[in-house]
């Protein structure tokens, strides 16, 4: 019989990844992203529907305030399209660091019950959130169709972009949920910073308007914040706003990454005392 | 050093050096007296609680005046296929010490070798979603427990065989029975397929019938040569299982050898039970001890709830009180609030001259289900203020003796009498 040996000893400072047990761990985090999408719609009456129901919802508010009331310029295409093709990848964003960043808190009875790698909790979302996504984007195509718009050939960067999405929300989800256990002022904060986020992001506005009032230093600036890279992409491929923003991409990838491994350093320093504190 | 533990390691399950873990409390509250001194601190306490909150994850100043140990020094080893039960009061350390061996949280010293894949049951049902089938979640359960898929593919008609639920096993588990849930969960755990278990009271879920099929269940792992580690307050199943105890006080190891000797080591300790240290209550209190009687005996924390049993509240006045509020919150182990009840229903609100006064309620037998509970001692001065609002608890277990599998859900014991007629005669 093969045995294995653990030894356990006190942990100080910082902490190198165990990727032999988190693989060894796999199928658990499969049945936590499971449990995360069979879950979310049970007992409501329009189940998935919700996933579209959100973003044309917030569409439809968002043409009457920003695109009708307001004039917001939408770099020439129907301000609602112009929204919606932003909405989708935001609203991912939104939802998936959110639930990411309480995966702890909203967890602790399992933190302080049973041992498995922590870092599954706020891994799952960035996956199970993935079907809204997909649901909601089917749309996309419906209101193309609509509007008479054809997709260009960038399209096929929409995939480096949706890795991008998922890398931001895992890295800055990484670093709330370790924060959340020890300081469950993340727990209040988190609702007023996605709508800060939002507005820091060209969801409502075109990202045309950065290099208007800021120039090229401006863009680079903004494109730290990887969600507008991902958004302007995204525009982009499906709407033909403008050539992709690559420069944006970049500078937003290289932050996302530091993001996500800072994150994971970060979080597994704090790992130790998450049982003790929760 | 290495190489020498593990060489002799060979025959050894567990190793446990020299392990500790203490805890950063936080410091009390300072105590304002004026408008203005609680305004400025008011001000200044995201400050403070800043500071407060950092703490909690310190691991450096050991000395410092908020930290308790919760362990000290323990060591001990575990042979293979050994089958070892941890006793010790509340806070003696047991739950810490099987959490560190878990892995949950890590020693703040000391070091501990586990030779072979580790499983521990420290609470049935942990992760169990109430929206998912039975199915779902007998997968979700055993691989948070830590099993890979295909070992729960392998195990699981057996699962739901002894948990006794296939007609429900593609139902929500929302809809399924208390006990259902529970004999679901338990099936999970047992059927781990690992080489040590940690099992933390886990033996005191469901009726009398599906308990005894549990350590039934436990005595066949036991005898498969498997490594256990057992904590339990209850006394029988420790001496039915274990072959060896060792008795935890204050974060030691105290007492270690056969069942009989370290239970009744521990036994004849209860009953002199102080439950807690003195502690003074405003000006005007000071709570000495709090004891637990069951047909005039001083009895442990577990009581057989078909009887009535007394609490005692052992207390000094020290200076003349009028109004004084003094009870318990008597509270169901899942957090339900059962009742609150104040010794001024017999005493009144007069006056109480100081000396030592002991207070004794009676709660009446076959009221409260099988189940554990906690006693929140509850002190005040009516219409003024709170001495004490429920950090002092007690917590005590009820056993049942009722021989049926029946399940009787809620939060009281069946009450009322039933009569039976049949075609308008009386059958019972």
């Amino acid at each position: 019989m093969k045995s294995e040996q653990i030894v356990i000893e006190p942990v100080r400072g910082w902490q190198v990844i165990n990727w032999r047990e988190l693989r060894d761990y796999r199928d658990l985090f499969r049945f936590l992203v499971d449990r995360d999408i069979k879950v979310l719609y049970k007992q409501t009456v329009l189940g998935f529907g919700w996933a579209i129901l959100r973003p044309v919802l917030s569409m439809v508010i968002f043409t009457i305030i920003f695109g009708n009331l307001a004039q917001v310029d939408s770099d020439g295409v129907p301000y609602a399209i112009f929204s919606y093709v932003a909405l989708v990848p935001w609203l991912y964003f939104s939802t998936a660091l959110s639930a990411s960043a309480l995966s702890l808190v909203n967890n602790t009875e399992m933190l302080t019950k049973i041992y498995f790698p922590r870092l599954t909790f706020p891994m799952t979302p960035v996956f199970s959130k993935l079907v809204d996504f997909a649901i909601s984007f089917v749309i996309v195509f419906v209101l193309m169709a609509w509007f008479r718009i054809m997709p260009t050939a960038r399209m096929i960067y929409l995939p480096l972009l949706i890795l991008l999405m998922m890398l931001t929300a895992a890295g800055m989800g990484l670093w709330f949920a370790a924060m959340s256990v020890q300081y469950r002022d993340v727990k209040h904060a988190m609702p007023f910073l996605t709508q800060i986020l939002m507005y820091a992001a060209p969801v409502v506005w075109a990202g045309s308007l950065i290099t208007e009032r800021f120039g090229q230093t401006g863009r680079i600036l903004f494109g730290l914040y990887p969600m507008v890279g991902v958004i302007e992409g995204f525009r982009s491929a499906l709407l033909d706003t403008g050539p992709m923003p690559w420069d944006m991409i970049a500078v937003g990838t290289i932050s996302a990454l530091v993001i996500f491994v800072t994150g994971l350093f970060y979080f597994k320093r704090m790992e130790a005392t998450f049982a003790d504190v929760a | 050093m290495n190489m020498s533990s593990n060489g002799q390691a060979a025959g050894k399950a567990i190793i446990v050096e020299g392990v500790g873990k203490q805890y950063h409390i936080g410091l009390k509250e300072d105590r304002h007296d004026t408008l203005l001194k609680s305004a400025g601190a008011w001000l200044a306490s995201p400050v403070r609680n800043l500071r407060q909150l950092r703490r909690l994850s310190a691991r450096d100043d050991d000395e410092a005046e908020d930290v308790i140990w919760a362990l000290r020094d323990v060591s001990f080893s575990v042979d293979r296929g050994e089958v070892v039960g941890i006793i010790g009061r509340n806070g003696a350390g047991k739950s810490t010490l099987l959490k560190i061996l878990s892995r949950i949280t890590p020693p703040a010293e000391g070091r501990v070798i586990l030779n072979g894949r580790v499983s521990s049951l420290l609470e049935v049902g942990t992760g169990f979603h109430p929206e998912l089938t039975g199915r779902e979640n007998v997968y979700l359960n055993g691989t948070i427990l830590g099993m890979r898929k295909t070992e729960v593919d392998r195990a699981f008609d057996e699962i739901v065989a002894f948990a006794e639920v296939e007609k429900f096993i593609d139902t929500p588990v929302k809809r399924y029975s208390s006990g259902m849930r529970m004999r679901l969960a338990f099936a999970v755990s047992a059927h781990l397929q690992s080489e040590i278990l940690l099992v933390d009271e886990v033996l005191a879920v469901g009726d009398a019938a599906f308990q005894e099929k549990c350590l039934t269940k436990m005595e066949g792992v036991t005898q498969i040569g498997r490594t256990v580690l057992l904590v339990s307050h209850n006394m029988q199943v420790v001496q039915r299982l274990c072959r060896r105890a060792l008795l935890l006080q204050k974060g030691r190891l105290v007492a270690e050898g056969a069942p009989a000797t370290i239970v009744g080591r521990y036994l004849s300790d209860a009953l002199a039970a102080t439950t807690l240290e003195p502690v003074e209550l405003g000006r005007q209190v000071r709570m000495n001890r709090l004891t637990v009687t069951q047909d005039g005996v001083p009895a442990g924390e577990f009581l057989d709830s078909e009887r009535p049993f007394e609490v005692h509240v052992h207390y000094d006045i020290l200076e003349p009180v009028r109004n004084l509020l003094l009870g318990f919150n008597v509270v169901a182990g899942d957090g339900i609030a059962l009742f609150r009840t104040y010794d001024m229903l017999t005493y009144g609100l007069g006056e109480r001259a100081p000396g030592a006064y002991e207070s004794v309620f009676q709660l009446p037998g076959k009221l409260l289900p099988a189940g554990h509970y906690f006693f929140e001692v509850v002190v005040g001065i009516h219409r003024l203020r709170w001495l004490s609002k429920g950090d002092i608890r007690l917590r005590l277990n009820l056993g049942g003796t009722r021989e049926t599998d029946v399940d009787f859900p809620g939060v009281m014991s069946p009450v009322g009498s039933w009569a039976v007629y049949h075609n308008g005669d009386r059958e019972h």
